[in-house]
């Protein structure tokens, strides 16, 4: 459907902008001799991230996986929650401090304590961090599109005699749809960081977030970045494939129907 | 001994008909807003629709008009008076599904297609997949969109979008059928061909149908009965009986015929209120 000048515009033309960005970049790294602590040129990082390419990857798979199980578990669970919130108003009442409170918590601050309930040697504690951080904007806007339902529509599943928990399954829900894909698109970047972020607390090593603190203590300041471009990486796979699934999901909603 | 037989359908105007599809009497409807301001919608409503009877209401734009149809649905209750249906309470003909609706807007489902927009009711009535699929293709053939059966409704044009409710609102061949501008979004064309099939299709199922509409020509093309209403607050101006023939004999040259020029003429003095519009019949619309 998309034309080739608007192909240009939205890939090719932030790619060359990206180039220049980078060329510039090693060009003030050259000229003015920067050390490599403060920041190395992208060729150094380029080339340590070629060199290293199997343990980024496989550092990589860790995070990522972590990643992906708490969006997984955050996301249903915060999905799920917003629909017995919307059906049952006690608990959204009830519900709705609590949501501020865990909110405001820095989540990645739980880590260690984590890592001491299920034992430093298991990823479930960094699982959990990223489903708690994922949970909340995925609660937040499900409930909120959960609350968006036409009235043109309730009206017809009056019409019906639907139950609540048809109407909660025919025009609740799936209308909430581009809302809750708003929350998983902010959470799956959240999922990366707080996988990432929650490794430099302890734990097992093997992820991209160790791979990088350990790099950087030993003076390896190249293959440090090259771990960070690695994170870099995973957070835009995480987010271009939740934004594909949703323009997927949602190519059929518009509001004049 | 008074037996129940000699009973015959009673007048529209009588208090209690028992056979009737709709009966509204003294019903009222005031909206109270933000800060207590009220809307007084409907005032002293009486309206008997006999099974079958094809009604139209027409008026002014915020005559209450979709308010009387939402009564008659029980979106909404009214503030006075009592609303029956095949005499029913509004609640319980709505539970019992005794109505098939068709709103102003279509309020189609974006993310179903138009076969599962038009199967909704069936599914949540819990009719199997088969008698489903069968019933849908019935009505796709009806309105004229069979080869859309998969499409979605952000790919239809409105016309078409609001046929897909009139098949939707069909679907369980209901004995009533509440129509709320069902067809202000179609060119003229597709109107006057709705307009004919409407009439075929209440023909063929019997079904009595409480139609609003801003158009005069098509209330009187399509009804037994034009209630003509007048400004807030709402209250039923008159009530003109038209007799152009059965559905059979409402044809497609019925519009150019003496008798309905004569009935869209009378209905536009109703409307405008006393003073008789000079030459009958030129103005159409
Ligand atoms: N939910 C509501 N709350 C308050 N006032 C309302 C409500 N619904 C309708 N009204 C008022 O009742 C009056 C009648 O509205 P209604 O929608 O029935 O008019 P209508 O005859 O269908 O108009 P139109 O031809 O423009 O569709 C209007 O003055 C409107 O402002
Ligand atoms: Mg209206």
């Amino acid at each position: 459907m998309r034309s080739s000048a608007g192909i240009y515009r939205t890939v090719l033309a932030p790619v060359l902008l990206g180039l220049v960005a980078l060329a510039l970049w090693q060009l003030l790294v050259v000229a003015f001799d920067i050390k490599a602590f403060i920041v190395p040129g992208p060729i150094a990082i380029g080339t340590e991230f070629g060199a290293n390419l199997s343990t980024v990857l496989q550092g990589a798979l860790v995070t990522g996986g972590n990643a992906l199980v708490g969006l997984v578990i955050g996301g249903v669970t915060g999905i799920l929650f917003a629909i017995i919130a919307a059906l049952v108003r006690v608990i959204d009442e009830l519900s709705a401090a609590v949501v501020a409170a865990i909110a405001v918590v820095p989540i990645v601050a739980l880590a260690p304590v984590l890592y001491t309930m299920f034992g430093a040697a298991a990823e479930t504690g960094r699982q959990l961090v990223a489903a708690i951080a994922v949970f909340i904007p995925v609660y937040i806007n499900t409930l909120r599109g959960l609350r968006q339902v036409r009235p043109v529509h309730r009206d017809l599943m009056r019409v019906y005699a639907a139950s609540a928990w048809q109407t909660t399954r025919t025009v609740t829900v799936p209308g909430a749809l581009p809302f809750i894909f708003t929350g998983l698109r902010i959470a799956s970047s959240l999922a990366v960081i707080s996988a990432l972020i929650a490794e430099y607390f302890g734990g097992p090593i093997g992820g991209l977030g160790k791979s990088i603190t350990s790099a950087a203590s030993g003076s390896n300041y190249s293959l440090a970045w090259a771990y960070v471009l690695g994170a870099i990486i995973v957070g835009l796979v995480f987010y271009c494939v939740t934004l594909a699934i949703e323009k997927i999901a949602t190519r059929h909603y518009s509001p004049n129907t | 001994m008074s037996d129940a037989s000699d009973i015959t359908t009673a007048p529209a105007t009588a208090p209690v008909v028992p056979d009737a599809a709709v009966q509204v009497s003294g019903v009222d409807k005031i909206f109270t807003g933000k800060k207590k301001a009220t809307v007084t919608a409907l005032e002293s409503i009486d309206l008997t629709v006999a099974p079958g009877e094809f009604v139209s209401l027409i008026g002014p734009s915020g005559c209450g008009k979709s308010t009387l149809l939402r009564l008659i649905a029980d979106l909404d209750t009214p503030s006075t008076g009592t609303v029956t249906v095949f005499g029913k309470t509004a609640r319980q003909a709505r539970i019992d599904q005794e109505y098939g609706i068709a709103f102003q807007q279509a309020g189609l489902l974006p993310w179903r297609t138009v076969t599962g927009n038009i199967e909704l009711p069936l599914e949540l009535h819990g009719v199997g997949g088969a008698a489903r699929k069968a019933r849908v293709s019935e009505l796709l053939a009806l309105v004229g969109l069979s080869d859309f059966a998969e499409s979605y409704p952000d790919q239809l044009s409105g016309g078409m979008q609001q046929r897909v409710a009139i098949a939707r609102a069909l679907a369980e061949s209901p004995r009533l059928l509440l129509m709320d501008e069902p067809f202000g979004a179609l060119d003229e064309m597709t109107r006057e061909r709705m307009q004919t099939e409407l009439v075929r299709i209440t023909g063929e199922t019997g079904a009595a149908v409480v139609f609003v509409t801003h158009s005069i020509p098509e209330a009187v093309y399509l009804s037994n009965r034009v209630v003509v209403m007048s400004p807030r607050p709402g209250r039923i101006r008159d009530v003109l009986t038209v007799s152009l023939g059965t559905a059979q004999e409402r044809t497609e040259e019925l519009r150019e015929n003496e008798a309905f020029f004569e009935n869209v003429s009378k209905v536009r003095e109703l409307l405008h209120g006393e003073a008789p519009v000079g030459i009958r019949g030129v103005e159409t619309r």
